[in-house]
């Protein structure tokens, strides 16, 4: 039974706090503009290249480094550390407009700021912030996040990378699995079990550099899509670093871990709706120009209804995502809207990338056309940072709570 | 800048409701060249300018973000908007330039939808200024200005005293891009607001628009097999 309680829960949200549904059509002047820099750098430096980056497998370092000049590689980070010191809306709006230019440099974005910088900017000391926050925002140096391990991926829980401590360090040991940007990272986040014996509560996270003496890197995997980021295994053979290495307290790196990809699923969402408008621009664009039976093949239902769905789908996840941004921002809890953002993006990117490469018909299969680059860099979205199904238990999870009387 | 220009209904301009609207490129390249001599401490203040509608405090926002100081949006808008023209804005500038005691007016060298190539030479004109127009270098040298001018036959270096107008030509420089704590400052940075009355410029044009046509479109060539029937052609068409 519904009580008036759990009503206003589901209600509340909307109207106090946080910003008002009219903004959620017409951003605010200097998230307008912050979105149109991005968008300009994402056309004209980021768009003539994907397709290179995603052939020859290429770090786009230049391009990282000129993206941190403009503050795009820590844009929650406050001024006095290094960034930019906007709100999560602006840093999602940032990742859309470049993964729209190249889905690749939009994963490296997201990754450094959501997933790297984000559990040091929320846990950490503030002379850890300064040691590990501040040179990650000029984009000479990028992080990366090591939670999964080999035998456990959506089971994060079940950690088997250990830290035990020896006088004043932690000695590591074990196998990080798929983490994205490791062959091009100078530190990263890592998850290990301090205690087994209290599961998901014996979990801590540490800092370390990168190269360090004990950590080496497994081969670069070659990967269906968003090529340009490396993605690699952690390999912990005693690697040692200070006690003040630490993030957070003992055992809370379970939390540290799911509240970060809380964030970090904001940040996902946002790439996929990049990759999902870049589909759906290059579908209508072909729609307008492709003749066929005497008119343009815009003018065919079939096609029309293609593209209407897909518009649909963008729309639809981006209004979600701006939502959930938006309660972050008011700090409000948005577990929910952010998976429920995640999955909807994830599956309109995967979906307008498959229906853009059916309006192009033959053109969409082959490399001359970005079609193909788009549906192989969507398909990622659908897995990392939290597969779809997770996704689907975490939104339902949120609402049997808010429904129970 | 890709927009699909459509001339309107009526024959009397071309259609900019609804069009989006951006800094003109060799403005971007003005502004860039501005705040880069601001950087390198020979000028004090950039003032952004910009005239017409309420959007273009937009532009002048972008300019802003891109390091300008302050902003002035001269208020033009309806007819006098749609009928002003390169005169009445270098009119206002050089009221502008005047009342901010200016030392450089550094303008595009020309706007891209109508490529007029006139405001910054009026400019210097009705303020009786020395002008470097088409500027591919630019140095300040004390209180002259070294001027690289690009021209049809090839570059001329020109020196000029200040206060003086200079037109940014395209390889002047490569504008930035708005970085994100710039656009933030931005927010806090004035734009002045005035009328063209206010700086006792009268907006009356003296050119009027009597019709816009689309250029005719382009015909089918012919093939000839022979210089003499090229000329025959040429002749029978009434070409020469």
């Amino acid at each position: 039974m519904l009580s008036l309680d759990s009503s206003r829960k589901t209600l509340g949200l909307c109207v106090s706090g946080c910003r008002s549904l009219s903004s959620l059509a017409e951003l605010p002047e200097m998230h307008q503009m912050m979105r149109q820099t991005c968008r300009d750098y994402a056309d004209r430096e980021l768009g003539p290249i994907a397709g290179k980056l995603d052939k020859e497998h290429l770090f786009p370092a230049q391009q990282v480094r000129e993206l941190g000049a403009m503050g795009v590689m820590a844009v929650e980070v406050p001024e006095a550390l290094g960034g930019a010191g906007m709100d999560y809306l602006a840093y999602s709006l940032a990742v859309e407009e470049i993964s729209r230019g190249c889905g690749s440099t939009g994963c490296v974005v997201s990754v450094n700021n959501s997933l790297y910088i984000g559990p040091i900017l929320k846990f950490g000391t503030q002379k850890q912030k300064e040691q590990w926050i501040t040179p990650f925002t000029t984009g000479e140096k990028v992080g990366c996040f090591a939670l999964s391990e080999p035998g456990n991926g959506s089971d994060a829980g079940a950690a088997s990378t250990l830290a035990r401590q020896e006088g004043e360090e932690w000695v590591l040991n074990g196998t990080k699995a798929w983490i994205t940007n490791s062959w091009d990272a100078s530190a990263t986040v890592i998850f290990a079990t301090t205690d087994k014996s209290l599961k998901h509560k014996g979990i801590s996270a540490f800092l370390v550099p990168m190269p360090h003496p004990g950590l080496s890197l497994g081969k670069k995997e070659d990967k269906l899509g968003i090529r340009a980021t490396s993605t690699a295994n952690l390999i912990l053979e005693d690697c040692r670093i200070p006690l003040g290495n630490m993030l957070g307290s003992r055992g809370s790196g379970f939390k540290i871990a799911m509240q970060t990809l809380d964030s970090g699923r904001i940040g996902i969402a946002s790439q996929a709706l990049g990759i999902a408008q870049a589909a759906l621009d290059c579908a209508a664009d072909y729609a307008h120009k492709r003749t066929a039976f005497g008119a343009p093949i815009g003018k065919l239902q079939a096609v029309q209804f293609k593209l209407a769905d897909m518009a649909v789908a963008v729309e639809s996840a981006r209004l979600l995502t701006w939502k959930a941004a938006m309660l972050k921002d008011a700090k409000k809890p948005f577990t929910k809207e952010a998976a429920m953002a995640k999955l909807a993006a994830s599956e309109a990117a995967t979906f307008c990338g498959h229906q853009s490469i059916q309006v192009l018909g033959g053109m969409g299969y082959v490399t001359d056309m970005p079609a193909e680059r788009h549906y192989r860099d969507a398909r990622i979205t659908e897995i990392y940072e939290g597969t779809s199904e997770i996704q689907r238990l975490v939104i339902a999870g949120q609402l049997l709570k808010e429904y129970a009387s | 800048y890709i927009v699909t220009i459509r001339v309107k209904p009526d024959h009397s301009g071309v259609v900019t409701d609804g069009v989006k609207h951006s800094m003109n490129p060799f403005c971007e390249i003005a502004v860039e060249e501005a705040v880069k001599l601001k950087e390198k401490k020979f000028i004090k203040e950039v003032v952004a300018v910009s005239c017409g509608p309420t959007q273009v405090t937009e532009t002048i926002r972008t300019a802003l973000a891109m390091g300008c100081d302050r902003g002035i949006h001269v208020e033009v808008s309806g007819k006098d908007y749609e009928a002003m023209g390169p005169l009445q804005i270098a009119k206002i500038f050089a009221a502008l330039a005047k009342k901010e005691e200016a030392s450089l007016v550094i303008l595009g060298k020309q706007a891209i939808d109508d490529d007029c190539n006139q405001t910054g030479q009026m400019t210097a004109a009705l303020l009786d200024w020395p002008q470097g127009t088409f500027a591919s270098e630019v140095t300040i040298d004390g209180e002259k200005v070294k001027v690289v001018r690009e021209i049809d036959g090839g570059l001329e270096t020109i020196k000029i005293s200040m206060p003086a107008v200079l037109t940014a030509d395209l390889r002047l420089n490569t504008p930035r891009y708005a970085t994100l704590p710039n656009i933030m400052k931005a927010k806090k940075k004035k734009i002045a607001n005035m009328k063209p009355a206010d700086l006792g410029v009268d907006m009356v044009s003296r050119v009027e628009v009597l019709r816009v046509d689309e250029p005719p479109t382009r015909l089918a060539g012919v093939k000839v097999e022979t210089v003499d029937d090229l000329v025959a052609k040429l002749k029978a068409n009434g070409t020469i």
